[in-house]
This record gives C-alpha cells, structure tokens and sequence, in this order.
C-alpha cells in the first residue's frame, strides 16, 4: 500500500507571462515503510511539493492520494483533520510554540485530536522518551538548543502515530553534532517502519534515506 | 477538543504579553466604570432633589401672581382679598399670603443680602415644611400687632451671626430693626436657590417697614392632606378665576403650581442629566472595544507564524477562532468586572456634591455590554486569524 501516490502534479503561480511552474508533471508514488529524500536546489520546485504533500497547499491540477485518501476533494476542516492524523510535520525551523514547555508541544496535536488529557500526557512523555529528552518535558523552547528543539519538533510529529513523517530541511539549522542525532532519530525510526519524507539539499543527509528523488525546474529527474 | 481547553490556550495568549493586556483591559475598566460611575452620580443628584423637594413640604400648592394677561384689563394683581376668599375652601387648610423682597441684612460690622426675604403669615411654616431648629416661630398675634420679629433660615444665621446665639438679637433688615426670635432647620439645596437663606417675618410688619401695601408676589396654600392637592388645586383655581374675573383660563394672571409637578418636573431634569452622563461614558466605553480590536489585530499578526503552526499540527478553524475570541472577551470581561469594582468603589465617595448611588441594572448592563464588545471587536481579528491559510501563516516572518 502506498502512502503516496501523486500523479502529473502541476502547481503554477501568478498569470499570464508572470506564470511560475512550480511543479511541471511531477508524477511519484511512496509505499509505507519508505525513507525517501527529496533533493533539489531552490526553485526547484521541492518546498512547493512538500507544501502539497504536506496538505498545506493544493495543485493546479494533478492528483494527490494521502493514505488512499484524494485529498483534493476534501475541504479545509477535513484537510485540518488530515493533517492532524495522518501527517506529523518537522520544520526546519523547529516551529515550536513559545512560552509553552516541550510536553504541552507535544501534547498540542493530540489536544487537537480530542484526547483526553490523562492519555495525552503518556502518549506525549512516550514521544520524548524516544527522542531522550524526558528530563527536559518542563522546560519551555527558549531553555533548549537547537537539536534538542528539533527532537521535541520530532516527538511532537510523531505522537500522533501518523501514516507519513514530513521533514523540510530538518537539520538546516543544526550543528554537525545536532545533525547527527536528529539523523539518528530518523534511521531508528525508519527502522521501526516508519514512513518518512526528507527535504533536503545537503547530499550526506540525503545518503541517509533509503532513496532519492530529485527535482530540478519542477520535474523530477 | 474541550471548551476548557481552549479556554486555556486563550489565558495563556492573555498571559503572554501582560502589559499590553492590562493596558487594554484598563481601557474597558475605564469606560464600564465610568458608565456605572456617572449613571450613579446622576441617580444620586435625582434622589437628592427628590428627598430635598419632599422636604418643602408635598401639600403645597403655590399662586404666582403674573403679567400674563395684563392686557386683558383683568385685575391682575394678588391681594390679601384673594387669600382671605381661598380659606373657604373646603379642602385647604391654611392660606399664607407672601410679599418677597432681596434685602440686605445687618448685625453689628457683618452683613450679608438675603434674596428671599418673606412677609407671610404663621401657616406658612407648616405648609412649606419648614420646623423650627432654636427659638420659636412668630404668631398670628405677632402678625396681628405687626411685630418686629423674623425667623431666620439655617445658611442666614451662620453668615450673618457666626458664633453669637442668634436668637433675640437685634438686626437690621433695609434698615429697619427687626428681633430674631427663631432659627429654621436646615433644608439642604434643592436646586439653584438655597432655602436655608431666608428671613421671614410677619406680613404686616414687613409691608410697613419694607415693601408697602402693594399687591403680594405669591400666596402658598396647604391642602388637608396629600391625597386633596389636586382637588384642592381645582377649587383655588376656581376662587381664583372668579376673583380675578378670568374668562378665558389659558391667559389666566397667574400660575398655579403644587409641589408634585414640581417634582416631577425636576426629577425628569435630573434624568435627562443621568442619560447624558451615561452616553458620555458609552462614548468612553466604545472607544475602549476599539481598543481590543486593535490590539487583538496586533495579536492576530504578530501570532500568524503561531497560528500556522497550529494549523498544521490539525487545528480546526473552529478552534482557532474560538481561543481568539475568548482572548478578546476575557480582556472586556476582566476589564469590565475591575471596572464595576472600581466604580462601587468609587460611588462611595462624594463626587462634585453629590452622593452617587449605583443603580444595580447599570452594573449588569456595564457587564452585559463589555462581554458584548469583547465578542463583537474580538470577531474581525478572530476571523482574520482563523481565516488564514496555513501554508501563508508558516511562510510569515
């Protein structure tokens, strides 16, 4: 079963002579269990496409199937509940809410999801479990480094059990040491089964992922 | 996901700038506390005039003698004639006629003018509610034998005899000696004229000494009870009419008046007064909800990134706007309870000589508004907020 399936994806911005293709017929599918990294330098259309894969935008034409799911057909408070269940984000920019500890992060998409707290608070200690930062559960965004934001950004993606890990240049801000745990997280995850799409343009961390897809004018090449 | 839960999200946004939260909420705290404040400043000055009027006496009926129909050929003057033929009204207790004049009055070095100074007959003192506080009041003997005698009210005894014991002192009214023999209790102010400063003395003695044997300016009557002022007010009006020989009753030479619809009179003033008060502090209140729209629009952009985020860990639109406009409301509705507070506060003091008196309904309104502002001027930016595409909101720096 894939969890990805996009077909002649196109995406074009402005009118007229202006017109921008974003993405130019991008046609790839994704089973569940993969660890592919999308490569590109920039223009090349792959923030577009992990803005589409990630239900955050949608294509000019083509068809996107999430998990089986068309998602073009679907409208905003049902893409809100896809992108609650089905996708866990990880920015490079870590993304985390300020003035709110790492656990309550955490804890953030499966408030959204409707669960109840006690539940919630296991499901997200489990998380930061797994990404070894249990010690740091109270401690607020501005009180950790770079990587140890990115891997409560990692749990926080993870908590929701989703069907596909959405990473846009997650080590972009990191450190070479910060780089190789988040790295780490990610082998150990896939090698859990998880389904995980990488961004990226640093070659060693796309040597990482099982595949790569590269992108260059919005085709993939 | 929960209404508490949201409602947490929202106290920790509120929490998260306090200054600027507590500046907005000071806006609102203004505008409900002056609403309350100024509605009971004005209930407060009502009740007052109404209590002060009710202390001049509620079985009054007063007869201005006026120029009205002095081209009529009408006798236009009032005259002791007049007054005497009103006792003979079955519902009408006393009749007192009187002749006011402005005098300046003299005790020693001190002086001090008078505006009211009244000739007028002992049922006066009953008829306009006005009890002796020291001494005693003149007689119909005294009015008989146009004694030299006044009574003299509360205000006139302190700026004329300070510390001396007025009473059986020898003082000048216009130059003509007259004996205190009493001191009225005090009233308080009613209005524009103070009736606390008074001089009354028998009729008699104030015609020969002071105004002459003209025509009097006014005649008060007492009805029996409070119950016969309008039907006591019909038969003087009839007296009266066949007295002065008046044929057509709307240029009638004088005017008649009783104590209730002067009342009433003043008490529709003194709301008309409450009413603008209250619309000048709304005005204060209104700018204070333009406020919360402001600074939830400062929110709104300076939180798009956050709202972004939100958006793509699966909030729904729903939640989104819900926990802006909690934020909203709990800025006017925090705002709006210290502002309630500080006005109860407030109304316990005495503000420009009046006694503020907090009429309940404004403090529920006040509140009842405030919720109602922070709904209404937290919606646009709420909207805004819930409104905005995810894949925007990320991109904001």
């Amino acid at each position: 079963m894939n969890v990805i399936e996009v077909q002649d994806l196109h995406k074009t911005y402005g009118h007229g002579e202006a017109t921008v293709r974003a993405l130019d017929g991008v046609t790839a599918t994704v089973p569940r269990g993969d660890y592919v990294a999308i490569m590109g330098s920039s223009g090349s259309g792959k923030s577009t496409l992990m803005n589409i894969i990630g239900c955050l935008d949608v294509p000019s034409s083509g068809t996107y199937r999430l998990d089986g799911v068309d998602v073009s057909e679907l409208d905003e408070s049902q893409l809100a509940l896809v992108r609650n269940r089905k996708i866990g984000f990880i920015f490079q920019s870590f993304n985390l809410i300020a003035r709110t500890s790492a656990l309550a992060n955490v804890e953030l998409p499966l408030a959204y999801a409707g669960i109840k707290p006690k539940e919630r608070r296991e499901r997200a200690l489990a998380a930061l479990e797994m990404v070894g930062l249990t010690d740091r559960a109270a401690h607020d965004p501005n009180q950790l480094s770079g990587g140890q934001q990115q891997r409560v950004a990692i749990a926080r993606a993870l908590v929701t059990e989703p069907a596909l890990l959405l990473a846009d240049e997650p080590t972009g801000n990191l450190d070479s040491h910060s780089t190789e745990d988040v790295m780490g997280i990610f082998s150990e995850l896939s090698g859990y089964g998880r389904t995980i799409v990488l961004i990226t343009h640093e070659d060693d961390v796309a040597a990482a992922a099982k595949r790569v897809i590269r992108l260059r004018d919005g085709r993939i090449i | 996901m929960s209404f508490i839960e949201i409602f947490k999200f929202a106290l920790r946004g509120v929490g998260a700038n306090k200054l600027r939260s507590g500046l907005t909420m000071l806006g609102i705290l203004i505008g409900v506390g002056a609403v309350i404040l100024l509605v009971a400043v004005g209930n407060g000055s009502a009740k007052a005039v109404e209590e002060n009027l009710q202390a001049l006496g509620t079985n009054q009926i007063t007869v201005q003698g006026g120029r009205a129909g002095a081209k009529t050929g009408y006798s236009t003057d009032l005259t002791l004639d007049i007054a005497e033929a009103l006792k003979d009204a079955p519902d009408v207790r006393s009749v007192s006629p009187l002749v006011t004049t402005s005098q300046t009055l003299t005790f020693g070095d001190s002086s001090h003018d008078v505006q009211q100074v009244i000739g007028t007959y002992p049922g006066y003192f009953t008829a306009s509610n006005s009890p002796v506080a020291k001494g005693a009041l003149f007689t119909q003997e005294d009015v008989d034998q146009a004694a030299r005698v006044v009574v003299i009210g509360s205000s006139t005894a302190t700026e004329l005899f300070a510390d001396t014991d007025p009473i059986g002192q020898r003082i000048g009214i216009g130059g003509q000696l007259f004996t205190v023999i009493g001191v009225l209790k005090e009233k308080g102010s009613a209005g524009f004229t103070n009736p606390d400063d008074t001089a009354i003395a028998p009729l008699p003695a104030v015609q020969r000494s002071l105004t002459g044997y003209g025509p009097i300016n006014s005649i008060m009557i007492e009805a029996v009870d409070a119950d016969s002022v309008s039907l006591a007010q019909a038969e003087v009006t009839a007296i009266l009419n066949a007295k002065m020989h008046v044929t057509n009753t709307a240029s009638a030479p004088y005017t008649i008046r009783n104590a209730a619809q002067l009342l009433a009179t003043r008490t529709e003033t003194a709301e008309t007064f409450t009413v603008l008060l209250g619309a000048v502090a709304a005005i204060s209140l209104l700018v204070g909800g333009i406020g919360i729209t402001n600074i939830m629009m400062v929110t709104v952009t300076e939180r798009t990134r956050e709202i972004g985020i939100r958006k793509a860990l699966g909030a729904p639109r729903r939640v989104i706007l819900t926990q802006f406009l909690i934020e909203a409301t709990l800025l006017s509705v925090v705002g709006g309870g210290l502002g309630a507070l500080a006005a109860i506060a407030g109304a316990s003091f005495t503000i420009a000589g009046v006694q503020p008196v907090v009429v309940p309904s404004s403090v529920a309104l006040a509140l009842g508004v405030s919720v109602a502002i922070g709904l209404f001027f937290g919606s646009y930016p709420a909207s805004r907020a819930a409104g905005l595409r995810p894949i925007d909101a990320l991109r904001y720096e």
